[in-house]
Formats: C-alpha cells, sequence, structure tokens
C-alpha cells in the first residue's frame, strides 16, 4: 500500500463574523480526504459547498482552524509563512479564472520564471526551464515575449500549469481550471492535465462543479455538500452509480446532449423529487 | 492537428499555421505613446523650461528679486531691467526667475510630505488590513475632515509667516488623499489571483509587493501628484497673494499682490505672473491627462464582461440581399434574414461580427441558438432586441415580429415591443437587478407602464407571478432587495419580470450558465412549463448541447458570426450534417468513459 501523499484529516475552516463575541463562520464541518502519488481526487460540489475552500486550506490561503493536513506525513496546516513558502515546490495551484490568475503587466517568462528566481536559479537556467515549459504545454517558443492578454482563455491555462510545473511539484490543486473555456478547449486542457501527470507523476486535486468533466479526469471522486464529504469512490462508481440521494441529484439535473436520453432523465429526477416530497 | 487550437473547432477549420496566438502589435513602451501626445509633451516641456529658468536664475540676470528702489520704480521694458520694475523698483524679470523658484520648490515639498506619509500607510494598510488598516483610515478621515485653509492660517499665525512651513502642513493636509487612493489600489490588486498565485509559488511579502504590487499604485499615484502639483501652485499663490507667504522672497503670488496694489497705475504688471501660474499649473494638469491616457488608468474596462447595453431602437437598414435563403413559413413569430452585425474599427473601416444570419421562429418553438464564445450567437440576440452598443451598425434583408417590419423601426416603437411584447431573461441574474431597488418596485414597473395598471393591480400581478414562478414567500421576496435572495431566485425573479407583460416572444441569453446544475434544472423546468402553457415563442441562446437538448425544438449552430446548420433538434443529434457540429458534439465529455482507478502510481515517484 503506497503511503498517500496529502492527508486531509478532520479539516474545519472557519473565518470570524464582525461584530463582538459573534460565533465564527464554518465553512468547513472536519473533511477527511487522502491523496496518492500520481493521483486525481477530484472534488465535485455546487457553489458554496466549500471545495473551493479545501483547495485554499491545502495551499495556506485558508485558516484551518482545526484538524489537520499532512504532506507526505509532515503536518503543513497552520505552520508559520517561511515553512509554508518551503512548500512551494512541492504544492502548487491553476486557478479558475485565466483573466486575473496571471499578472496582465509581466510576460509570460517573466511569469513563469518567477518561481525559479525566487527559489534561487540563475537567469540562465530559468530562461532554459521556461523554453521546456512552453513546450511541455504546447506552447510556441516565442510565446515568452508577449503578455497574458495576447493569449485566449485556453492558451492562458496553459501558461498558467506551466507555471505550476516549473518546479516539479508532487501534487497541484486545480480549483476549476476548465470551467471558464469553450467545450472543445475545455476537453483539449483537460487531455493536457492527464499527459502531464502521466509523465510527471504529479497528482491533482482537481475541484470542479461538472461530473462529466471529474469524471474525464479522476482517478477518485469526492462530493462535496454543505462543506461536509457526502460520498467518495472511484470515479466511475461515483459518476455512474452514486450511492448518496445528493450525488444522484447532482447527476441527474447535469443535461446530457441527447433530446431522448435527457427526456428519460428529466423523468428520472422529477420522480425522485416526487418520492422525497 | 496541433494542440494549440484553443480556438476550438473553429480554427482547426483553418490552417493550422494560422492557429498560433493572434499575432498582437508589439508593446509601444510608455514613454513612446506619451511622445505621440503633441499638448502632453509640450506641457512637460514647459514645465522643464520653468524649473531650468528657476535654477539657472543667477545666470540669467544680474538684478536682485528683492531690493527696491523708490526711484525706479513702475520702470517700462528694456533698460536694466528688461521686463521693467514693479511698484517699489523690484526687477521683474528677476522676481519671476525666483518667484519660479519658490513655487516649484513649494509644490515639490507638498508632494514629497504627502508621499512620504500617504504612501507606505496606504500600502501597509491596503496590504496587511487589520488594525493598523483601521488605526491608519481613522487618522487619514480625520485629517480630511479638517478645513485645510484654516488649519495653515492657525499654523501661520502661530510659527509666523513661511511659504515652506505652509507648504509642509498642506502636504500634510493631502496625504489622506494619496493614502485612500493607494490603498484602494493595493485592496483591489490584493483580491486578484495572480497574488495568490505568487505566494502558493514562495513568494515573500515584500517580493510580492515590489513585483505585483507596487506596479499598480504607480500609475494613479503619479497621475494624482501631477494634479497635487497645480494645486499646491495655485494654493501658494493664493497665501503669498494674502502675504502670508514668506516676507524676503520673490514669488509669483507676491507679485499678484503688488500688482493689484498699482492696477491702475500699471495694469501690465498683472499680466505676467498672472500667465505663468495659468500656464504652470494648467501644464500639470495636462500632463496628468497625457498620463492617465498612456499608462491606461480609468481606462475601458476589460472586455470579458459584456458592458451594460444600452437600449436604443434598432438601427437596422436594408441589408445585402443574401441569396438562396428558403421563404419562412406565414406562422412566423420572428422572421431573421441576412442579418449584419458590424462594429466601427480604429483604423475607419468596420468590422463585421454578424455575417448574414438567418433564423425564423414560428409561435410555441423553442429555437436554440448554439455557438462557442466569439461565434455571434449574444450579438444576434441583441440586434434583434435592438440592444446593441449605439456604434453597432446593424443590417438586414428581413427582420420581423409577428408580421411588423422591426428595420427602422422608432426607438419609441422599440420600447412598446420590449418587455411588452418580446421578454428578455438575462445570463447574469444579478447584475440586472438594480441594488437600490427593492423587487417589487422593479416588477411592478413595466407593468404599469406598459399595461396601465394601478399600483395595487400592478402588486397583486408581480406576487402572482413570483408565485408562478416557484418562489414560496412572494410576498417577502416582493419586499426584499436583490442582495437579499440567491441567485438562482433572482432569475427567477427576472422570469417573472420577463413575463409581466404576458409576452409572445422570450428571448434568453446564457439563462443557467451562471446557475448551479440543480438550480439550472429547476430554471430549464419553470422555462418548459412556461412556454407550454402560454404558447411562447423562445430564442435560447446557449453554448450548452445539454440545455439544447433539454428544452430545445430546432436549433440554429453558430461558427464566427455564420450559421453553420440549423435543424430540427432530434434531427441536429441524431445526425448532425456539419463538420463543425459534429466536432462539437464529439467534444461533450458526458457519456465518455471514466478514467480507470489508480492501479500503479503514474511516473517516477512512488
Amino acid at each position: 500500500m503506497t503511503a498517500p501523499l496529502l492527508e486531509i484529516e478532520d479539516v474545519v475552516v472557519e473565518y470570524p463574523l464582525r461584530g463582538f463575541r459573534q460565533a465564527p463562520a464554518r465553512v468547513l464541518h472536519g473533511i477527511s480526504l487522502d491523496i496518492l502519488p500520481g493521483e486525481t481526487v477530484g472534488l465535485v460540489g455546487e457553489s458554496g459547498s466549500g471545495k473551493t475552500t479545501l483547495g485554499r486550506a491545502v495551499l495556506g490561503l485558508a485558516p484551518v482552524t482545526g484538524g489537520e493536513i499532512r504532506f507526505r506525513g509532515e503536518r503543513i496546516s497552520g505552520i508559520g509563512t517561511k515553512a509554508r513558502r518551503a512548500l512551494s515546490r512541492d504544492i502548487q495551484v491553476v486557478f479558475q479564472d485565466p483573466y486575473s490568475s496571471l499578472n496582465p503587466a509581466m510576460t509570460v517568462a517573466d511569469i513563469l520564471t518567477e518561481p525559479l528566481v525566487v527559489a534561487g536559479a540563475s537567469r540562465a537556467d530559468a530562461d532554459r526551464r521556461v523554453r521546456d515549459l512552453l513546450d511541455e504545454v504546447h506552447l510556441p517558443q516565442d510565446a515568452g515575449q508577449r503578455l497574458p492578454r495576447e493569449f485566449s482563455g485556453g492558451q492562458r491555462q496553459r501558461i498558467a500549469i506551466a507555471r505550476a510545473l516549473s518546479r516539479d511539484p508532487a501534487v497541484i490543486v486545480c480549483d476549476e481550471p476548465v470551467s471558464a473555456l469553450d467545450l472543445s478547449t475545455q476537453s483539449r486542457v483537460l487531455d493536457l492535465f492527464i499527459e502531464i501527470q502521466e509523465r510527471t507523476g504529479v497528482a491533482y486535486l482537481f475541484i470542479t462543479h461538472d461530473l462529466s468533466v471529474v469524471r474525464h479526469i479522476s482517478h477518485r471522486v469526492a462530493v462535496m455538500h454543505r462543506g461536509e464529504l457526502v460520498e467518495t469512490g472511484d470515479a466511475a462508481q461515483v459518476t455512474s452509480d452514486p450511492r448518496h440521494s445528493y450525488t444522484r441529484t447532482l447527476l441527474l439535473a447535469a443535461p446530457v446532449p441527447d433530446p431522448a436520453r435527457q427526456a428519460a432523465r428529466r423523468e428520472e429526477r422529477h420522480r425522485l423529487a416526487a418520492a422525497r416530497a | 492537428m496541433s494542440l494549440l487550437s484553443d480556438g476550438g473547432p473553429a480554427a482547426a477549420a483553418a490552417p493550422s499555421s494560422s492557429v498560433a496566438p493572434t499575432a498582437v502589435p508589439p508593446r509601444a513602451g510608455v514613454a513612446r505613446r506619451f511622445l505621440r501626445k503633441p499638448v502632453a509633451v509640450a506641457s512637460v516641456a514647459w514645465l522643464l523650461l520653468v524649473a531650468v529658468l528657476a535654477a539657472a536664475a543667477p545666470l540669467l540676470t544680474s538684478a536682485s528679486p528683492t531690493a527696491s528702489s523708490i526711484t525706479n520704480a513702475l520702470a517700462p521694458f528694456g533698460g536694466d531691467s528688461p521686463l521693467g520694475t514693479d511698484g517699489l523698483g523690484r526687477d521683474v524679470l528677476a522676481q519671476l526667475l525666483y518667484g519660479a523658484r519658490t513655487s516649484l520648490v513649494g509644490a515639490l515639498i507638498v508632494v514629497a510630505v504627502a508621499l512620504v506619509l500617504g504612501l507606505p500607510a496606504g500600502v501597509l494598510a491596503g496590504y496587511y488590513r487589520g488594525r493598523f488598516d483601521a488605526a491608519a483610515s481613522w487618522v487619514a478621515n480625520l485629517v480630511m475632515a479638517q478645513p485645510a485653509i484654516i488649519i495653515l492660517l492657525v499654523v501661520l499665525a502661530q510659527f509666523g509667516r513661511s511659504t515652506e512651513l505652509a507648504m509642509l502642513v498642506f502636504g500634510v493636509v493631502i496625504a489622506p488623499g494619496v493614502f485612500r487612493l493607494v490603498r484602494a489600489s493595493i485592496i483591489a490588486v490584493r483580491g486578484e489571483l495572480y497574488v495568490d498565485a505568487a505566494r502558493v509559488a514562495g513568494l515573500s511579502d515584500p517580493r510580492i509587493m515590489r513585483r505585483h504590487v507596487l506596479p499598480v499604485v504607480v500609475a494613479p499615484t503619479i497621475i494624482q501628484m501631477s494634479q497635487v502639483l497645480g494645486i499646491a501652485i495655485v494654493l501658494q499663490a493664493g497665501l503669498e497673494f494674502i502675504g502670508l507667504g514668506s516676507a524676503n522672497q520673490a514669488s509669483w503670488g507676491g507679485m499678484l499682490n503688488d500688482a493689484f496694489a498699482k492696477i491702475y497705475a500699471a495694469p501690465n504688471l498683472l499680466l505676467l505672473p498672472g500667465l505663468a501660474i495659468v500656464v504652470t499649473v494648467t501644464a500639470c494638469s495636462l500632463v496628468g491627462n497625457g498620463l492617465r491616457d498612456v499608462l491606461g488608468v480609468g481606462a475601458t474596462p476589460p472586455v470579458r464582461r459584456r458592458s451594460a447595453v444600452r437600449a436604443v431602437g434598432p438601427v437596422v437598414e436594408d441589408g445585402r440581399p443574401s441569396s438562396g435563403t428558403a421563404p419562412a413559413p406565414d406562422d412566423a413569430l420572428l422572421r431573421v434574414e441576412g442579418l449584419r452585425v458590424a462594429y466601427p474599427e480604429p483604423d475607419g473601416g468596420e468590422g463585421e461580427v454578424v455575417h448574414g444570419v438567418s433564423l425564423t421562429i414560428r409561435r410555441g418553438e423553442v429555437h436554440g441558438l448554439v455557438g462557442e464564445s466569439g461565434s455571434g450567437k449574444s450579438q444576434t440576440a441583441f440586434a434583434v432586441l435592438g440592444l446593441l452598443p449605439p456604434q453597432a451598425h446593424t443590417s438586414a434583408t428581413t427582420l420581423t415580429f409577428d408580421g411588423g417590419d422591426l428595420r427602422g423601426i422608432s426607438r419609441r416603437g422599440m420600447n412598446q415591443l420590449r418587455g411588452r411584447r418580446i421578454g428578455y431573461i438575462p445570463q447574469e441574474p444579478m447584475s440586472n437587478l438594480d441594488p437600490s431597488f427593492r423587487i417589487g418596485s422593479q416588477l411592478t414597473e413595466p407593468m404599469r407602464h406598459h399595461l396601465g395598471l394601478s399600483k395595487a393591480e400592478a402588486k397583486a400581478k408581480a406576487i402572482q407571478l413570483l408565485d408562478r414562478v416557484g418562489i414560496v414567500d412572494p410576498a417577502r421576496v416582493f419586499d426584499s432587495y436583490p442582495h437579499q435572495i440567491s441567485g438562482g431566485m433572482a432569475q427567477r425573479v427576472l422570469i417573472a419580470g420577463a413575463l409581466s407583460c404576458d409576452p409572445d416572444l422570450l428571448i434568453a441569453d446564457e439563462p443557467t450558465t451562471a446557475l448551479d446544475v440543480t438550480v439550472q434544472a429547476e430554471v430549464l423546468d419553470l422555462v418548459r412549463d412556461l412556454q407550454a402553457e402560454r404558447d411562447l415563442g423562445v430564442l435560447l441562446v446557449t453554448h450548452d448541447f445539454g440545455v439544447v437538448a433539454d428544452l430545445c425544438d430546432t436549433v440554429t449552430v453558430m461558427r464566427a458570426g455564420e450559421v453553420v446548420e440549423s435543424a430540427a433538434a432530434a434531427q441536429l443529434f441524431a445526425d448532425p450534417q456539419h463538420e463543425y457540429t459534429r466536432s462539437l458534439l464529439a467534444a461533450t465529455l458526458e457519456g465518455g468513459p471514466a478514467r480507470a482507478a489508480l492501479t500503479t502510481p503514474a511516473g517516477g515517484t512512488r
């Protein structure tokens, strides 16, 4: 049995509310989830389910007020900023919005070399690495001299992926990385994620609201609802034969591109809703 | 095919060489763009000239600006004093030159003090927020609330006349303005994902600030400072004019004071100091404007968000006849043929984004208009609604609604149709409700306007509609403000609004894209039920073939401003004719195989 790469154990995230002695808002109610090396765990849920907050907790961007997160057995929640910075080599991120996640004033090469230069790489090494990275995400070599605004959404997301890959991380938190993209672009970017994973063995915590995306890319799927994990299992099982009623609701709510099957699905959803009422 | 073609199948059809990132003109340097602005360049040149003359004053004139000689008062131009002397026999040229010194030094003191106090405090408060922010903002607000001129007068009364002291105090008074501008810019950039990404990349706070945060502050601060420079010169001249400047120092304001005393004897003495002040202050202001244009602060918002569309009548003209369009059936509710939409381009020409689109919607038909971003589907819908921005140029060979020609219809005539007979459901429910009015008043206003209902009747009908669209407590929602309800509820409210005047045609622009899937399913159910109940024609703009399959009777697929295929929904899904439709349908992940469970870890790390 492989030791998990990332262990999320009973994690609680609370945000203080305004006002004296006001109880804090609890966004995550004790989430436990493991990620193995080289594995994609899909995290599905609707807006407000806490899926993004869990990703931010792993990244150290959300306050973990209970439980802990371990990386290779070492606690990484609630550690100091210096220790956190050291983790940047291993834990990386690709955000949803390819428009605001790249600094509009920096060239692509500057965006890609920044993490390397911070880590102490020489300028020449960093430049060489940029060429490799652009190659890895299938962008042309001259992309480095351009600004983010010169690229389409899908290409920007490739730049964001290249930045995440720059220091060979062990795990990348992907927060809705394809949600803002057109359908055909979406499938190409997803295939890039898979290709990179097969080559480098990086693990993904893949956050999305779309069950078909998660089914395509994940080995295992975890479903979140109102700050709690309602179901975890293999991708095929969760996305085609869900056990939990909420997952079933989610699955039946997503329309399928086939009028006959969609009509059947709608019937089933209405039946399920009627049965519950 | 290259993997680069994120342009989608649209790009796939093109040769792969054209698929690389669209060529965009290289970044023109800020300096170079600035140099292309003659007014700004002239202003900078003037300021530089003033600075050089002020610095070189001792070289340019041997006269002392303060030495008075009563015997030589009000001397004319020429002779020992090229610009004459003032009422006390002081050399005007020397006074102007040394006065420029006083003005510039004073203005720079203001800028320096304001920056030293405001900039670091603003950066720290904006970046770290918390207690420092609270305290600093409190102090800034307190200072801003004080009347500047009274503070200046009190300080000068206490410590004696001194231009430098006055400028120092003015710098302190104006510092909160800098603080607030910097703080606001930093808070805005602090929320950007790229700052989070930089933190995850392991950058230290000072480095994030230097690389990602401070550059954002530079442009607005420079612009603000150029304005402050002008204000400081005016204020300083004012203080000197009323005799509160340093006693033994030449100044433009002091010159005005003297000239004012001799206004009948020598009115032209007002001219030179007055001009010096006006031109210099104007130059400061124009430099600020030039910088704002060049640095792009406050310029056009990001293109991503659709800017608010203004309601104007459609400026539709007869289009070029398009060949080969089949005559539409007579029961058509909406008939569009050869619709073209073009926008003026910077080079003076026009860029066409919709190239002759035709579609027909019958009463009771749900027509899906599908395409990827940039396909022109929303432009088509907005053109029908007459909601394109005023600069859009629309033309069509046919554009009829229920038999009436929409081409060249007056704004008034279009307003009679919109809302009354053509309902509209927007994509983003929240941004389409005015946050400052209650839901109820936003719902009843169109009904009172279009249907002439009384307030009570309109309220009764609105509550009935809210109940119909599945809102549990309609009376409460009627009295709520938009921020008090969820996104799904807001969309129901907008659907209620679109139906309020019993329209015949509903135009829905991505009505469920901003919603969660479970809410989307409910909203689609609602639209289907209402459509059947009222025999509505619906034009549904969407990118989602699932939504199309759920709702639509007929489908039109668009790509790059053109219709590629139009067919009954069942036929389109079963047997797509066009290559592009096939590639779009093939790109859907739904129904594909699930990824197998991880057996052996891929790659090396185990």
